[in-house]
Order: structure tokens, then C-alpha cells, then sequence
């Protein structure tokens, strides 16, 4: 038995962090063993990556860490003291915090007001004259600038990411645990945080623990690392002691999917998708899109790079039918298109919007209707009443097709996991005649084997002759799959290469804007 | 007295002081409605509320003979009313929206139920505070008459605008109203934020009730109310959601409301049903101005949302 932590003698801790111990710790969900015996050691000061595949238990680990769930066997350790914290306060009382893969900083109040909010003991009156001289005080001691007075919206994901972190240090935390989270940034964004990280743990200030499932990251910025398959612990160890591969193969079980082939063996017939001068506002009613014009032709697929918020959202939601646009013209196949439902069925104009549950999805409504957003009326009987017998049986057909894991095809859409959403919605989308494929990120916070098989379902629909709008955060991808690469920067078409000879550093200069 | 003596000065000096007459209940629901509102939640309930504070705040003044015994009585429905409202919200898959209109319909229900014996009876009145004395003008002291519950609601403008900025609760609400998720993340109990905040703009809704029925216009009856509550819903988005700009709205609905009166005040009867719409066109002006497919408005706490 534990003792409840003494929140208030642990507070503010002093020097180094002390090292934080998991110690075959065990975690049940009904029957679902979700942590078998896990251990895991993370030394004061260093990086410490926790590797693994999405529903290996990472998650699981680090919310049992920070209280959410209580554990069901073994203890926690921070130092020589066994610890048992209820909730994320009692972590925060231990120094323990947390920078979540979703932002957690309201983005109506300014930098400064997140700053104060996220203290545990706000005094009753803020004296705001007196807060903001000791946030700029810590912040001066900081590598990285931050506008107090901004509001958090518009700021970008890095530096959103940055303040995040920030904040765990304001808090005064010793050991930080990062939840993938550089799946927001872009590659730029993503290496100067971790370098901000990696410097913070080398001054013995801290201790990192980063969930993630990139290799490029763990080898380049990590310490220790710990690799999780199925809930049990399947190697840990330094990092400079393990290679890429022998990691992927532990986190993966066996069979590693190469490095992805790709044969280019389609032929790029006539244009298909014709965006000219195109114009759009975002939300607030200010220009996001700012005459941009490309063409995208049978056969191939063409990548969007672009740092968030500079129009690539718009652009997908302009094509979708999500969005007005305020000038410019959209042509598929020669033809004007408005992205009625009218137009996207005959011309065959498909979409895979980012978030897909949140963007194409009904998440209250069962995996059969969801699959069958596009085409239910086509069977419809009297042109009224739809047929749920022929809707299940495509569903049924489909759910095998792309080895949708779900309990039935009546479930709720929401109870699957983001792969599966994804599988449900790539089915839909690609069902048919596919001319125009519009995909935003499409394999965000995905694991291995979904990225692979999500890569080789959008290669065969260019295969078969589609014209692919690929936007994407991460280069990589976009480098795997497309021929050609457009830049979007501030609403505007900034560069275009072939993927052949594209340098990262160009393109990253042009997607910061100095072109 | 007509407005003759007065001359063209008559008419705005008739509207301010029947804005400073009718504007209170406006004052005093829509800062009710703010802090719901910037804690996430919408309570149409409002309405119910006023009318129930109307009526307990009356009848416990007739009752005790204590017109502020009246206004403490119809806050304490106001707060049972927004606690029910706070805590039905509370459990799982129920829409505020929804449960708002509900209690809407069963406050003005239980009201004219339970009110019934009270419409007769003159129940003692709040008094009036007579700010103008110092002049010479009937007409100026008239308008001056004011209620002690204005400048009450006026300070609680002003203090909760400060509550918002500068208050560690003040901050929590409009935390859980911004982003329910970073309030749990925090340790908040988000339930237990909209509850309270729910439960106090109750009282604020109650208390203007009570200014309705023991000031102006001053009786019981089932027509008091002509949707005072619903429109000081409007009145906050006009108001952005800000205490203070809540008070300006108000005096301005108060104000639209006075129209007619004040018209008629000063000679001019024509109309008197046209302009006693006022208030219901500004609402409708309001709300078609300040909507947009395309934007969201500034100010607007972002966990307020129809669906949920």
C-alpha cells in the first residue's frame, strides 16, 4: 500500500529532478490488459523517448503517471518515495507535468493570462501589473521570445507548442512528459523544439519523457529509450546503442514495412483539376487565399507544403464545398466546379479531409451510415426511402475491403479508433469513380502500418488515373508520395518543384516565407 | 404636464429617464445571463426566472410588508431556479438550449399557478431615490427618480467586469467557458464552474423579477413580463459579452422601450403600439447586424455552441 501523496511538503522542488521510476506497473480496462508489468526508469536530466505503435499503451503509461487512472498493480517512484498521484494536480503538487498532444492553451486569452491560469493556487486577486514583471523575468531566462499580450489564436503551432512548454517549466515542474508532440509542427517547428527540450534536460533542470513514434526524433534528441508493443515493455536502453531498425522491428513485431516503394507507374495523362486565381477568406473575414492557381493532372499526385495557417485549410475546404470562395475559378475536367453534391458525384471529385472524424464523419451515427454519406439516395426506393439492407451490405463489403477494425458495422463511428475512422472514410472516398482526390493529412497520428497501407490506397487511386491533391504537414510524406510540390505561403503560391532534386532547406525557406 | 413647457428639450430628457426606469430588469437579467454565458452555457430560463421573481418577490412583500424582504426572496428563486438549470445541464447528453426553454415555460407556469391570489392586493413598493432634487425642473426631477436596484446593478456591472479580470474565479469561469478541455486538464471540475455561475445568474435573473413587480411597473399580473428575460439573451451578444457594455445595451433597450411613453409624454399619442415594439425591433435589428455566416464574434466564449 501507498501512502496519498503530501501534496504542499513536495511542492517546489529544489536542484535536480529526482528520478522517476515505474515499476511493473498494471492497468486493466474490463477485460482489455492495456499494461502488463511495465517498467521503466528516467534518469534526472535526460531524454527519455517512450516508443510505440498507436495502442501500445504509451497513453495508458504516462495518464497512469499523471493520475488519471489509478493503477491496478505495481507503484510508481519519484526519487525513494513511492508515489500515488489521483489526478493531474496531485502530479502537478510532485512536479510531474504534462504537454498534451492537443493544445491546451485557451486561445481566447492572451500568453499571459494562459500563463497565470495554469498555476494551481491562483491567488484571489490578480495583480496583473505584478504577474506580467515575473513572467517576463522567467521568460528573459528563456530561448525563445513570446509577446505576452497575444492573444494564444494567433500564435502558430510552434510557438504554441513553445508556450506549452514553457508553461510546465513556469510551473516548475522537474519532469516533463511530451504527448507526440511534434505530430502539429512542422519539420522546422518540430527540430527547434526538440532542440529547446534537449538543451533544457542537458542543463539538469529536467527530465524529458517524449511519446512519439518517430524514429528521426528519438535517435537525433533522446537519451534512453523505452519501445512498448502491446502493453509490455520490448526493449528500452540508450539510444546510441540501438539502430533504427532493430527499434522498428522490437515496435513493430517481427516484419518491418521497408522503406516505402514506390514505382511511379502511372502515366500523367490530361489535367483534371484546374484551381485559377483562386481567392477565400478564413473565419474571421480575413483573405487566406490569395490568388492561388495550379493544375493537377490524371496520374499524378501533387503535394501542398505548407506551415499551418497560411491557407492550405481553406483551400482543401474550398474544394470540398466547405467554404465560399470570393473570386477565382475551379475546373475539373474542363469544367466549371462549384463542389455541389451534383458536380462531385459525375465529375467523380472525392475528399479526405484532415481529422476525419471531426471533418467527414457523423461520429454519433453508426460506421454504415457514414460510409454511405455519398451514395445512400442512389438505391433509394421511390426516390425517398433509403434501403438500410443495401447500405449495410456495402458497408459489410467495405469494413472487409480495407480491414476497418470495429465491432459491427452498427457501431458509432466516434468508438473507433483514428485509424479505423480514417479506413471508413478512405473507403467511402475511394469508392468508385475517382477522377479528382483532394487529401489533407491524411495519416496524422497514425501508426506504421495505417501510414503504409493509407500511402498505398492513395498511390492506387493515382494508379488508376486520379488526379491527387495531397496537403500535407509533413515533408516526408509528401516526399514519399507526390511528383511535384507546391509551397503555400501567406495564401499564395510561393514555389514549385519536382520532387526529383527538391532540397528540404529550400522548400522550408519558401514555407517561412523567405522565398 | 406636457412636454410644451420644455420645449424639444421634453423628449430625450422623457427617454432618459424612462431608459433609467425600464432598463433595470434588462440590467440585472442580462448580467445573469453573462455569467452563465462566459462559463459556457446558455439558460433561456431566464424568462421563468424573472417572472417567478416577479411574482415570490411581490407576494413576500405583500406578505411581510418588506419590499426588500421581496427582492431577497425573489433572488433565492432566481438561485433555486438556476441551480435546477445548472444541475439537469449537468447530466450526461442534456442540451442547455432544450432544458432553458423547459424552465422558461415552467417558471411562467408555476408563477401564474402559485400567483394567483396576489394579483389583487397592493404589495408595498421600493422606494424611490430622488437624485434629482437639486433642480428647479419637474420634468428633470421625474426622470432623476431612480431605483435603488439600478445603481446596485450598475456597481455589479462594473464589479463583475472587474470579477472577470481579476479574480482567480472570475478567470476559472471564462476558462470553462473557453475551453472545457484545458479546465479539466487543470483540475477544474467544469460541471461544478457552470453550476455555480448558472446558479448565480439565477439570482441576478431573480432580483430583476423582483424590480418588475415592487418598482416599475409596479403590480402582479400574468402580462408583466413581455420577454424582458429572452431579449437580455440578445442583449448580451450585443454586449459581447462584457458586464459593462451589458449596462449600456441595457439603458438603450430600456430606453427603446420608453419610446412610447415618452413620446405620448410630450404630446405626440400616434402610434403608441408601434412604438411600443421598439425594444422587439432593436433585438431583431441587432441580431441580423451582428450575424454572420462566416465569422464568429469576437468575444464570444467558444465553448458556447447550439449543438453539443
Amino acid at each position: 500500500m501507498s501512502a496519498p501523496i503530501a501534496t504542499g511538503t513536495l511542492a517546489a522542488p529544489i536542484g535536480r529532478p529526482r528520478p522517476l521510476e515505474a515499476d511493473a506497473v498494471c492497468k486493466r480496462f474490463g477485460p482489455f490488459r492495456a499494461l502488463e508489468s511495465v517498467s521503466l526508469r528516467v534518469e534526472p536530466g535526460s531524454v527519455h523517448a517512450l516508443l510505440g505503435e498507436n495502442g501500445a499503451g504509451k497513453s495508458t503509461l504516462v495518464k497512469c503517471i499523471m493520475g488519471y487512472h489509478p493503477i491496478d498493480g505495481g507503484s510508481i517512484r519519484l526519487g525513494d518515495l513511492e508515489v500515488t498521484p489521483r489526478s493531474p494536480r496531485d502530479a502537478q503538487a510532485l512536479g510531474i507535468g504534462m504537454v498534451y498532444q492537443h493544445f491546451t492553451l485557451v486561445p481566447n486569452m492572451t500568453v499571459c493570462e494562459n500563463f497565470v491560469l495554469s498555476r494551481a493556487a491562483l491567488p484571489f486577486m490578480v495583480d496583473w501589473v505584478r504577474e506580467r514583471a515575473s513572467l517576463r523575468g522567467f521568460l528573459s531566462g528563456m530561448p525563445f521570445k513570446v509577446d505576452l499580450d497575444a492573444p494564444v489564436r494567433s500564435l502558430s503551432a510552434g510557438e504554441k507548442q513553445k508556450i506549452e512548454i514553457l508553461k510546465q517549466l513556469y510551473l516548475k515542474s522537474r519532469i516533463v512528459i511530451l504527448d507526440e508532440p511534434t505530430s502539429v509542427l512542422t519539420p522546422a517547428e518540430a527540430d527547434e523544439v526538440l532542440t529547446m527540450l534537449h538543451s533544457m534536460a542537458r542543463g539538469g533542470h529536467v527530465s524529458i519523457v517524449l511519446i512519439t513514434h518517430k524514429f528521426r526524433e528519438v535517435t537525433k534528441y533522446a537519451d534512453d529509450v523505452t519501445i512498448l508493443r502491446r502493453g509490455r515493455v520490448v526493449g528500452h536502453g540508450r539510444v546510441r546503442d540501438q539502430t533504427a531498425e532493430a527499434m522498428a522491428e522490437k515496435m513493430m513485431g517481427g516484419t518491418v514495412p521497408g522503406r516505402e516503394k514506390d514505382e511511379n507507374a502511372a502515366t500523367v495523362g490530361e489535367t483534371r483539376l484546374h484551381v485559377d486565381q483562386l481567392e477565400a477568406d478564413d473565419d474571421s473575414g480575413v483573405p487566406a487565399l490569395r490568388g492561388v492557381s495550379f493544375e493537377v493532372r490524371s496520374g499524378e499526385i501533387v503535394g501542398i507544403a505548407a506551415i499551418a495557417g497560411n491557407g492550405q485549410e481553406e483551400l482543401v475546404e474550398v474544394l470540398a464545398g466547405q467554404r465560399p470562395r470570393r473570386a477565382g475559378r475551379v475546373n475539373v475536367s474542363g469544367e466549371a466546379f462549384h463542389a455541389t453534391r451534383a458536380q462531385m458525384k459525375t465529375r467523380g471529385v472525392r475528399c479526405l479531409p484532415e481529422e476525419p472524424l471531426r471533418n467527414a464523419c457523423v461520429a454519433a451515427m453508426s460506421v454504415s451510415e457514414n460510409m454511405a454519406f455519398r451514395t445512400f439516395e442512389a438505391r433509394a426506393v421511390l426516390g425517398c426511402f433509403v434501403s438500410t439492407k443495401a447500405m449495410n451490405a456495402r458497408a459489410t463489403r467495405m469494413v472487409a475491403d480495407y480491414g476497418v477494425r470495429t465491432s459491427s458495422i452498427h457501431s458509432p463511428i466516434a468508438q473507433l479508433s483514428g485509424g479505423n475512422v480514417q479506413r471508413s472514410v478512405l473507403a467511402r472516398e475511394l469508392d468508385g469513380k475517382v477522377d479528382v482526390l483532394v487529401a489533407a493529412n491524411p495519416c496524422m497520428g497514425l501508426d506504421f502500418a495505417a501510414v503504409a497501407e493509407i500511402h498505398a490506397r492513395i498511390r492506387a487511386a493515382r494508379d488508376g488515373g486520379a488526379a491527387v491533391l495531397l496537403v500535407s504537414a509533413d515533408l516526408d510524406e509528401i516526399f514519399a508520395l507526390a511528383t511535384r510540390i507546391l509551397v503555400l505561403s501567406e495564401g499564395k503560391i510561393a514555389y514549385e518543384t519536382a520532387v526529383q532534386g527538391a532540397a528540404p532547406s529550400v522548400l522550408g525557406r519558401y514555407m517561412a516565407g523567405h522565398g | 404636464m406636457t412636454g410644451g413647457a420644455m420645449g424639444l428639450w421634453g423628449l430625450p430628457l422623457a427617454l432618459a429617464g424612462g431608459a433609467l426606469r425600464v432598463s433595470p430588469p434588462y440590467l440585472w437579467v442580462s448580467l445573469g445571463e453573462c455569467l452563465t454565458e462566459k462559463s459556457g452555457r446558455i439558460n433561456l430560463g431566464q424568462e421563468g426566472t424573472l417572472v417567478m421573481g416577479a411574482m415570490s418577490g411581490y407576494a413576500v412583500s405583500y406578505l411581510t410588508g418588506s419590499p426588500w424582504l421581496g427582492v431577497l426572496a425573489a433572488g433565492s428563486v432566481g438561485v433555486v431556479f438556476g441551480a435546477l438549470h445548472g444541475w439537469l445541464c449537468s447530466l450526461p447528453r442534456v442540451n442547455d438550449i432544450a432544458v432553458g426553454i423547459a424552465l422558461m415555460l415552467f417558471g411562467m407556469g408555476v408563477a401564474f399557478f402559485l400567483g394567483k391570489p396576489v394579483i389583487q392586493p397592493a404589495a408595498p413598493q421600493l422606494p424611490a431615490l430622488d437624485l434629482g432634487g437639486w433642480s428647479e425642473l419637474a420634468p428633470l426631477r421625474a426622470a432623476l427618480k431612480v431605483n435603488l436596484l439600478l445603481l446596485v446593478g450598475v456597481a455589479a456591472a462594473f464589479a463583475m467586469r472587474f470579477f472577470f479580470r481579476r479574480t482567480r474565479w472570475g478567470l476559472v469561469v471564462r476558462l470553462v467557458g473557453e475551453d472545457a478541455d484545458a479546465a479539466r486538464a487543470m483540475g477544474y471540475s467544469v460541471a461544478r464552474v457552470r453550476l455555480l455561475a448558472t446558479t448565480a445568474g439565477g439570482f441576478f435573473a431573480g432580483v430583476g423579477g423582483s424590480f418588475l413587480s415592487l418598482y416599475y411597473p409596479g403590480s402582479w399580473n400574468e402580462r408583466l413580463s413581455s420577454g424582458q428575460g429572452l431579449m437580455a439573451v440578445a442583449l448580451v451578444i450585443f454586449a459581447k459579452w462584457d458586464p459593462v457594455r451589458c449596462l449600456w445595451a441595457s439603458l438603450l433597450f430600456g430606453g427603446a422601450g420608453a419610446l412610447g411613453p415618452a413620446l405620448q409624454s410630450v404630446g405626440y399619442t400616434g402610434g403608441y403600439n408601434l412604438f411600443a415594439a421598439a425594444p422587439y425591433i432593436l433585438t431583431l435589428g441587432i441580431m441580423t447586424a451582428t450575424s454572420s455566416a462566416h465569422r464568429i464574434l469576437t468575444g464570444q466564449p467558444a465553448a458556447l455552441t447550439v449543438a453539443r
